[in-house]
């Protein structure tokens, strides 16, 4: 009975997971849970596996899961491609977003829209939550039309990330050092657009390694990720003792 | 379902190009033998009742031809024997004014072409040409007022025959090289275009191009001239269904701009991968004259095409913006030649390849600045695309530059579609083979937005077509 309503509230689990990129392994035995509506926060040194847990999740083909499973909603998805991965309703913002020009920002964000959500979607309805997100997000209007990140400044293409999290309205969003590079303002805005987002249904990772987007967001748990490995797992209370003691005094 | 394997294995030779490769009975009321001989010069000639002076320059053209040698650069051509090409073909009608006299099964051709409903729609005249001859040729009455003239070449040089004696390859000479020559010899069809002076046509007139006869060549000569002060956008459309045996176009257009005068000039080739496109066009463009080219190379086995602008007079302008998509077994070998021969001139090159399957495309350009053409400005950007390894892209910009006051920008990028890039729009829930789609169209749509709607939609489906299945 209460493991089935465990069960039920489960969104993603991590098993045992072993994961190399070309010849090196980096994720060396990550154990992981995540429940809807959940926040949690992912802090580690350079190097430690951050970006490759980020990566391999949404199931970019350069990471190989060597040993582990990862299951979403109950279904193991080591293999799954990516573009199914975001239909289940996952989502990762990238740490270096990718510039494709010749494409506008909405007309991205209208076929992502519907090839998630596997239906034709209504322009106007379409644009009017656009336009609300990039007015909550402070984005220009005229970013809508312009080429998909290309020549965006790095805030501008973080925001970017983020308004597709809020358009594709994800179950899981994964967050690659979405507040790296961004002055104070920035960060503000960010925050405030994962704010909107966050929900009993949703759940975030954070994945960073600084505290400046989580003065904004309450984190429900905080992880470490040291040498591929999840070495301490607890509340928020954890990043202070990080912020004032460093790395070294959680390894113990 | 997930687990589904989409791992679809329907790589494809040559792709199904729908209507362009619906082939009619090959019908013809007459045609020559195969081959290139005096007699058959002679034939043609006598076949169009020409005057004796075009007799005579086919027959100077021909003598040119059996002189020069195959160019020694560029795509092997040694496949393509003259002696197997049928050089005249004429279909079995006689030109008409109206589509409903035009033979069935030419105008069906042409109404799947979709030139009759353009013509309804958004073209201001329409000259349809069948193999060896123009079949159906009209312009708007309120134009004909004015003066303007669109008719065929062999009408032209029957009722216009001075200016064409004076025009008829002035601009590209027979010895320009040897395909320019064996056009001379045996050129048929083709559209004459006179815009008189300040007249501007304000929707385009659209020449059409269909050779549907196996093993033949066609060599239509368009003229234009452009006077001055005037504005035309002519666009010129081009295609033919594909067969085993190799096919010829050695096409021949002569632009003429004058003082002041404006003429855009839109083309997509969309040959058969058996046809050997050596095309050659050129414009004359004199003082603050403009020449805008719009050219989309899509088919054909191999292409040998350098739309050429020379800049005669002060402050005359060239624009050039290219898109060429080779394929399975293509070799395009594409570009622009601009020539400042006065100062104060301005061009401005932009070109896109995309080569796939193993296909070729090269850029190819040539830009001369005279000793005298001071003050010029030329600006070259081209840009190619391989969508995989087996295919390649060249680029080979040449440049003579006679003097120092100049200003001259080029870039070359030759680049693939990152693995990054697919696996962010992927992230997006867009499938493997729409991001590809996606990034080419986005690489294209600058090219894309310049061409005239009807072949802007043309391209894009053909990309699709061209993308479609090859993943895996």
């Amino acid at each position: 009975m209460i493991r089935s309503m465990i069960m039920e509230n489960r969104l993603l689990s991590i098993k045992n997971l072993y994961v190399k990129v070309g010849d090196k392994e980096i994720l060396k035995g990550l154990n992981l849970d995540i429940n809807k509506g959940e926040v949690h926060v992912i802090m580690g040194p350079n190097g430690a596996g951050k970006s490759t847990l980020a990566n391999i999740l949404m199931g970019n083909p350069k990471y190989e899961i060597t040993e582990g499973e990862i299951e979403f909603q109950g279904q193991i998805i080591n293999d799954m491609k990516v573009d199914e991965r975001a239909k289940l309703g996952m989502f990762l913002s990238f740490q270096y977003p990718e510039e494709i020009p010749g494409i506008t920002l909405e007309n991205f964000l209208r076929s992502a829209k519907m090839a998630i959500e596997d239906k034709p979607i209504k322009v106007i309805e379409f644009k009017k939550t656009l336009k609300e997100k990039m007015k909550l997000l402070e984005m220009k209007e005229e970013y809508a039309q312009r080429y998909l990140n290309e020549g965006f400044s790095g805030g501008e293409k973080k925001k970017s990330e983020i308004l597709q999290l809020l358009i594709l309205n994800p179950k899981l969003a994964i967050l690659d050092e979405t507040d790296s590079g961004l002055d104070v303002d920035a960060v503000k805005i960010v925050a405030k657009g994962v704010r909107e987002h966050k929900s009993e249904e949703n759940s975030i990772i954070i994945i960073t390694h600084h505290n400046n987007l989580l003065e904004y967001l309450n984190p429900d748990h905080v992880h470490f990720l040291v040498d591929g490995r999840i070495i301490k797992s607890g509340d928020e209370s954890l990043i202070d003792i990080v912020e004032k003691e460093g790395f070294e005094a959680i390894k113990n | 379902m997930v687990f589904m394997d989409t791992n679809r294995k329907t790589y494809v030779e040559d792709i199904e190009r729908g209507i362009y490769d619906i082939k009619n009975e090959f019908r013809y009321s007459y045609k020559v033998k195969k081959g290139l001989t005096e007699e058959i010069v002679r034939e043609i000639s006598e076949k169009k009742n020409e005057p004796k002076w075009m007799t005579e320059f086919r027959l100077k053209s021909l003598d040119i031809y059996n002189k020069l040698g195959l160019p020694v650069w560029g795509p092997n051509i040694d496949d393509l024997d003259i002696e197997n090409i049928v050089t005249y073909v004429k279909p079995n009608t006689d030109m008409k004014y109206s589509w409903e006299d035009v033979p069935e099964d030419i105008k069906e051709t042409f109404t799947r072409l979709g030139i009759p409903e353009a013509e309804h729609k958004s073209l201001a005249g329409v000259g349809a040409q069948y193999d060896s001859e123009v079949v159906y040729h009209n312009l708007k009455d309120y134009l004909s007022m004015k003066g303007v003239i669109y008719t065929d070449m062999e009408t032209a040089v029957r009722e216009y025959e001075d200016i064409i004696k004076n025009h008829f390859m002035t601009v590209v000479p027979p010895s320009d090289h040897k395909f320019a020559a064996l056009h001379g010899a045996v050129w048929s069809g083709g559209s004459f275009v006179y815009i008189p002076e300040g007249i501007q046509v304000d929707i385009p007139l659209q020449s059409y191009f269909r050779l549907n006869a196996p093993g033949a060549g066609q060599f239509e000569h368009t003229l234009i001239i452009v006077e001055k002060g005037a504005f035309l956008h002519f666009i010129e459309g081009c295609s033919a269904p594909k067969y085993s045996v190799n096919n010829l176009h050695a096409g021949c257009v002569e632009l003429i701009v004058k003082e002041g005068a404006r003429l855009r000039y839109s083309t997509i080739e969309n040959w058969s991968k058996n046809m050997y496109n050596l095309n050659t066009k050129r414009a004359l463009v004199e003082k603050d004259g403009t020449i805008e080219w719009v050219s989309g190379s899509f088919g054909s086995k191999v292409s040998m095409l350098y739309p050429m602008s020379i800049l005669k007079g002060e402050g005359a302008r060239a624009e050039f913006t290219g898109i060429t998509f080779a394929g399975n077994g293509q070799y395009l070998d594409t570009g622009a030649k601009v020539v400042h021969a006065a100062p104060y001139t301005t061009s401005n090159i932009n070109t896109k390849s995309i080569s796939k399957d193993g296909g070729v495309a090269v850029y190819r350009g040539a830009l001369v600045i005279t000793e005298n053409a001071h003050h010029c400005k030329s600006t070259v950007s081209c840009e190619s695309l391989m969508l995989d390894n087996r295919s390649r892209s060249d680029t080979v910009p040449v440049m003579d530059i006679r003097n120092d006051e100049v200003d001259i920008g080029h870039e070359a990028k030759i680049g693939r579609i990152s693995d990054e890039a697919i696996f962010y729009l992927m992230s997006r829930g867009i499938s493997e083979e729409e991001a590809r789609a996606m990034i080419v169209r986005g690489f294209v749509e600058p090219i894309a937005k310049e061409l005239p709607l009807e072949y802007a939609v043309e391209m894009n489906n053909l990309i699709k077509l061209e993308l479609e299945g090859t993943i895996g």
